[in-house]
């Protein structure tokens, strides 16, 4: 409930949305003009309606970086669309969440009152959790881009999708990936110290560590000590010296971006150089601001985090457009953020597609059935189990190497091989 | 927990400590003589912070360096400021003042929402990563030469209340509002220079936290409250205290980061400000009204 | 009183023709007018700046959620818990500060540092969920419930001017007792006020007891209306400031005043956003910055408020006078 005025639905799209009314009436006049002229029926009747797919993104705020990010893949995803077979007429509606649960909520249901049918995003665990639940109020689908909160698809709620794995699967994952790192590169860290942010996201990794780490007795290290810090702090050092002192082999690090890049700096301004710094499956260090702001500082940190498929179909068309769009950035660098984005889309353009209707329930019902095996991220098939969940989605391990992300592990796509310990820092 | 490690993490809060103080000072000097609560002391030192980015990213100016023209530059608005939003509201009541101030400080934040987006920036000198070793202590390279500065700074406002005929006119006024009339001082020009002073002070402090810190157009509410946390707690009114209050603070939450959970930090330094506010209301280095 | 007529039957109808974002914007009117009302108790009527009301509304909120989650205990009964949960920590901090005599500004920060203290240490209260957020189960629901306090946007609509509508007459009632003449003399100058005889600790505590105990029945509504609560929002200090806007654009200690701020304030807001979207401006800040001046021109242009001017203009008086100015 915040009142000072927040960032609005993206303009030229309200404008779009306000008109509707008008605008489809023209749409259908211009469309079954073109069926008498030509005496075409290629299109039916019933895509003449356009979907409205509100795309809610934290592009202010903390996290902005990231959600600006993710927005490329929701621009680009209009153009990707019609040459996979989705060629009804979509229209996005971008909001801001501001990196703050209020104002995502107040956008969501704004974003439905203007028209949206489904909603998309919105990277952050915490904002996706309140928008679920006014999507579940509403009974308007809400499809997750990125939040990993296992919660937002243990509610029992009827509406809400979520393409992206859980707190729970990440780690598993990510963890297995550790033990892979020290089998490749034949060491035996014994100790391990835990840093992580304390908001939605970071507690959820938290508690997901605590119940999983203990049963994987293959990995031979111990968390010596968890340090929990504040997602808003504007200095780590004490973190970071604390962490230091605990004179751990390696740091398991669950960050967010900026957060991430303090460590990184203050970790050389006090000279503490680990074997490693290894994010068990959370952002912050394959982000291209990461490197940006680190330079040289960002080499050799490791990300066990989903990834995508450098070879699939998909990713080959949303790289055409991604360059098309953006020439001056890299999707590598944005692979993540744009793949899950642009396929949350996509899942909604395919319910659109069967389901013939922009109606709420029988969308929901289309996304129910969702099976999409043509996919840019690495994992089985697009499913949604009973909980709307789409389980099997792989993680790989990231690390940065020649300021890039690399993908070092699992060996059979890797594209080089994973440098642990990591050299120490030298100025240049 | 070893010996080595406290010493490092409360010598580095000692450091943050003192440039928290120079901020303090400035709001300090403002409450105790003009008794104007300047909701916006924060979001004028992000503003500070914001120049000093600027400075260096279009001149390679080091913030060590661009610290007296913004000193210089938050004089001036600091005393069109005093001179031409707040004299008016000086007999009005606390909450007017109050919302006033408010109103400029959303201004500010979203101004520099506005200018600069909201991601973080900071100020990549080259010297940003050193650090000195003295035996088993580390000592982060820009927060020893912040300290000095602001300690530097410090002092300079010192003297100037302490020994020039402007300083003591100021005094006068805050010491006896009433009497520094009657003597025939022209107090509304007094107290537009003292938030000028003030001003300055914030403006120099933004400049040594922008080496600490990356600056973010939100950062401003949090620095307000923390100012007035180090002003309470050292006392209104007295520079020392001011600095006193920063030291407090800055140790005080690097304590409790170390030995507590480092998010829940921040709690110890309302904690501290309860506990004054109840037993010693003055503050530690103030005197009884 | 025609025109209050035709207000009221407004009121009362407006469901029935406002789509639902009207009625959003309507509850938060409502809302933020409820807790002006409450926060205009200490502060207009008794002449205690409380920057911390939203500590109030933040563990009423907490209380009567965790009462529903963890026990299944309704909110109908939830509230009165929260109340008095609110009234104990209202007066814990009334205590503290009155018997040593902090006042003014000083007590202004007070407040605030109890709020911040509160948030941090729900941060950390694991048992509501801590910084992660704490979730109320929600489905939709074909029946209103108002025990529940679940069910349609029209349901909140009514509960809250119901709300709003009490406070109002309660208040009203307040004024004219004898409390509210000494609230008005200790407001007016505490240490005459004292010299007369008035126990101003005793009435001092009862503001702040009245007040928050008032604000906790927002932050139960807050809880069951939106179904997330995270302390970082409900605890912090903006919220607090959103709180006491209202009241002071609409007239400190007038009774019409937090109503009419809360109107104005909002629908400003509301304005404004539209008013970008229509121009396209995207340059995020620009609202903040318009919301900030007109802000700004309210209080240099009229200082005591909104409502006071107002009915200067319509020549109706002010019933319960606001606190002297200079």
């Amino acid at each position: 409930m915040n009142r000072i005025p927040q960032q609005p639905i993206d303009a030229n799209e309200l404008a779009q949305v306000t008109d509707v009314g008008r605008r489809r009436f023209i749409a259908g006049l211009g469309a079954s003009a073109a069926i008498v002229s030509s005496g075409s029926l290629m299109r039916p009747a019933w895509a003449q309606s356009t979907l409205n797919v509100g795309v809610l993104l934290p592009t202010s705020g903390f996290q902005a970086f990231i959600g600006k990010s993710c927005k490329l893949g929701a621009d680009i995803a209009p153009n990707v669309l019609p040459g996979l077979g989705y060629g009804m007429p979509i229209r996005l509606m971008h909001a801001d969440t501001e990196t703050n649960v209020d104002v995502a909520r107040s956008r969501a249901e704004r974003l439905i009152n203007d028209g949206a049918h489904v909603l998309v995003g919105a990277f952050d665990s915490g904002a996706s959790a309140a928008i679920a639940q006014v999507c579940e109020q509403k009974g308007v689908p809400f499809i997750v881009n990125i939040a990993a909160a296992p919660q937002i698809t243990e509610q029992g709620y009827k509406f809400t999708f979520r393409n992206f794995p859980t707190a729970i699967d990440l780690v598993r994952n990510g963890l297995a990936l550790i033990g892979d790192i020290f089998h490749a590169t034949n060491t035996v860290p014994r100790t391990a110290v835990f840093m992580h942010v304390n908001d939605t996201f970071g507690q959820a990794m938290a508690r997901g560590i605590g119940a999983i780490l203990p049963r994987l007795d293959f990995l031979p290290f111990k968390v010596v000590e968890t340090i929990a810090y504040d997602p808003a702090a504007r200095d780590l050092s004490v973190e970071v010296a604390k962490a230091k002192a605990t004179k751990a082999d390696f740091l398991m690090l669950v960050c967010r971006l900026n957060d991430a890049i303090l460590v990184r700096r203050e970790m050389v301004k006090q000279r503490w150089s680990p074997m490693g710094i290894i994010g068990p499956g959370n952002p912050g260090m394959y982000e291209a601001q990461f490197y940006n702001a680190l330079g040289k500082l960002s080499e050799y940190c490791m990300s066990n985090v989903p990834w995508y498929n450098p070879k699939a179909p998909l990713t080959h068309s949303i790289e055409r457009a991604f360059r098309k769009s953006f020439p001056k950035e890299k999707l590598m660098f944005h692979a993540l953020n744009v793949g899950f984005t642009v396929e949350a889309i996509m899942i909604a353009a395919d319910a659109y597609k069967r389901a013939r209707t922009t109606d709420a329930k029988a969308l929901a019902d289309a996304i129910r059935q969702t099976s999409i095996a043509n996919r840019m991220m690495i994992g089985g098939p697009i499913k949604f189990n009973a909980k709307g969940q789409v389980e099997g989605i792989k993680s790989a391990c990231i690390q940065n190497l020649k300021m890039r992300p690399t993908v070092v592990l699992p060996a059979a796509s890797a594209e080089a091989k994973p440098v642990f310990p990591m050299p120490g820092y030298r100025k240049a | 927990m070893p010996l080595e490690l406290v010493a490092n993490v409360t010598i580095a809060g000692l450091l943050t400590g003192l440039v928290y103080g120079l901020m303090a000072l400035g709001l300090s000097v403002i409450f105790g003589v003009v008794r104007v609560v300047n909701f916006a002391h924060g979001e004028m030192m992000t503003i500070a912070m914001y120049a000093a980015v600027v400075l260096f990213a279009a001149f390679g100016m080091d913030p060590f360096i661009a610290l007296f023209p913004v000193a210089a530059v938050f004089f001036l608005f600091g005393y069109a400021l005093q001179a031409g939003l707040i004299n008016p509201f000086i007999t009005r009541p606390e909450h007017t003042q109050f919302m006033l101030v408010l109103a400029v400080a959303i201004i500010m934040v979203n101004g520099l929402l506005m200018a600069f987006g909201p991601d973080a920036r900071n100020v990549p000198v080259d010297y940003a990563l050193d650090s000195f070793g003295i035996g088993p202590l580390l000592l982060d390279k820009v927060r020893v030469y912040a300290a000095v500065a602001a300690v530097a700074a410090a002092g300079g406002l010192f003297l100037f209340f302490k020994f020039t005929p402007t300083g003591s006119a100021i005094r006068a006024c805050a010491d006896n509002n009433l009497g520094a009339k009657v003597v025939g001082l022209n107090v509304k020009r007094y107290y537009a220079l003292t938030f000028g002073l003030g001003s300055a002070c914030v403006g120099a402090a933004g400049c040594l936290m922008v080496l600490l810190v990356d600056v973010t157009p939100v950062l401003g509410p949090g620095y307000t409250l923390l100012a007035f946390i180090i002003v309470i707690v050292g006392g209104l009114g007295s520079m020392a205290g001011a600095l006193l209050g920063g030291v407090l603070i800055g140790v005080s939450e690097a304590l409790a980061g170390l030995y507590f959970t480092p998010s829940a930090k921040s709690m110890f330094s309302f904690a501290l400000l309860i506990l004054v506010l109840l037993l010693r209301p003055q503050g530690l280095l103030g005197k009884r009204s | 009183m025609l025109l209050m007529a035709v207000l009221t039957a407004a009121l009362l109808i407006l469901p029935a023709f406002a789509d639902t974002y009207i009625l959003s914007v309507a509850i938060l009117i409502l809302y933020f007018a409820y807790l002006g009302q409450a926060w205009n108790v200490m502060m207009g009527f008794c002449g205690q700046l409380s920057l911390g009301h939203s500590l109030y509304v933040g563990v009423g909120a907490y209380v009567s959620a965790a009462l529903f989650v963890h026990f299944g205990i309704q909110p109908w009964l939830g509230v009165w818990a929260a109340v008095l949960a609110c009234m104990a920590a209202g007066a814990a901090i009334g205590v503290l500060a009155f018997r040593f005599g902090i006042g003014g500004v000083y007590f202004a920060l007070l407040t605030i540092a109890f709020a911040e203290f509160t948030r941090i240490g729900f941060d950390h209260l694991r048992w509501v969920g801590g910084s992660g957020g704490f979730f109320l189960h929600v489905a939709q629901r074909e029946f209103n419930d108002v025990l529940a306090l679940r069910g349609s946007p029209a349901m909140f609509y009514y509960v809250m001017l119901v709300a709003t509508v009490a406070a109002f007459v309660f208040c009203a009632w307040l004024l004219h007792t004898r409390i509210g003449y000494y609230w008005q003399a200790i407001r007016e100058d505490p240490e005459a006020a004292q010299a007369l005889g008035i126990n101003t600790f005793r009435y001092k505590m009862l503001a702040i007891v009245i007040s928050s105990g008032m604000s906790a029945f927002g932050g139960v509504f807050f809880a069951f209306y939106y179904n997330n609560l995270f302390p970082e929002q409900i605890f912090s200090m903006s919220r607090s400031i959103e709180i006491i806007l209202g009241p002071i654009i609409g007239g400190i200690g007038t009774l019409f005043g937090p109503i009419l701020g809360a109107a104005v304030l909002t629908v400003l807001a509301e304005g404004i956003t539209e008013l970008m979207a229509a121009f396209g401006w995207e340059i995020p800040g620009v609202k903040q910055v318009f919301y900030g001046a007109c802000l700004l021109a309210v209080i240099v242009f009229v200082p005591r408020g909104i409502w006071p001017a107002l009915a200067r203009c319509l020549g109706l008086e002010s019933r319960g006078k606001g606190p002297r100015d200079g």
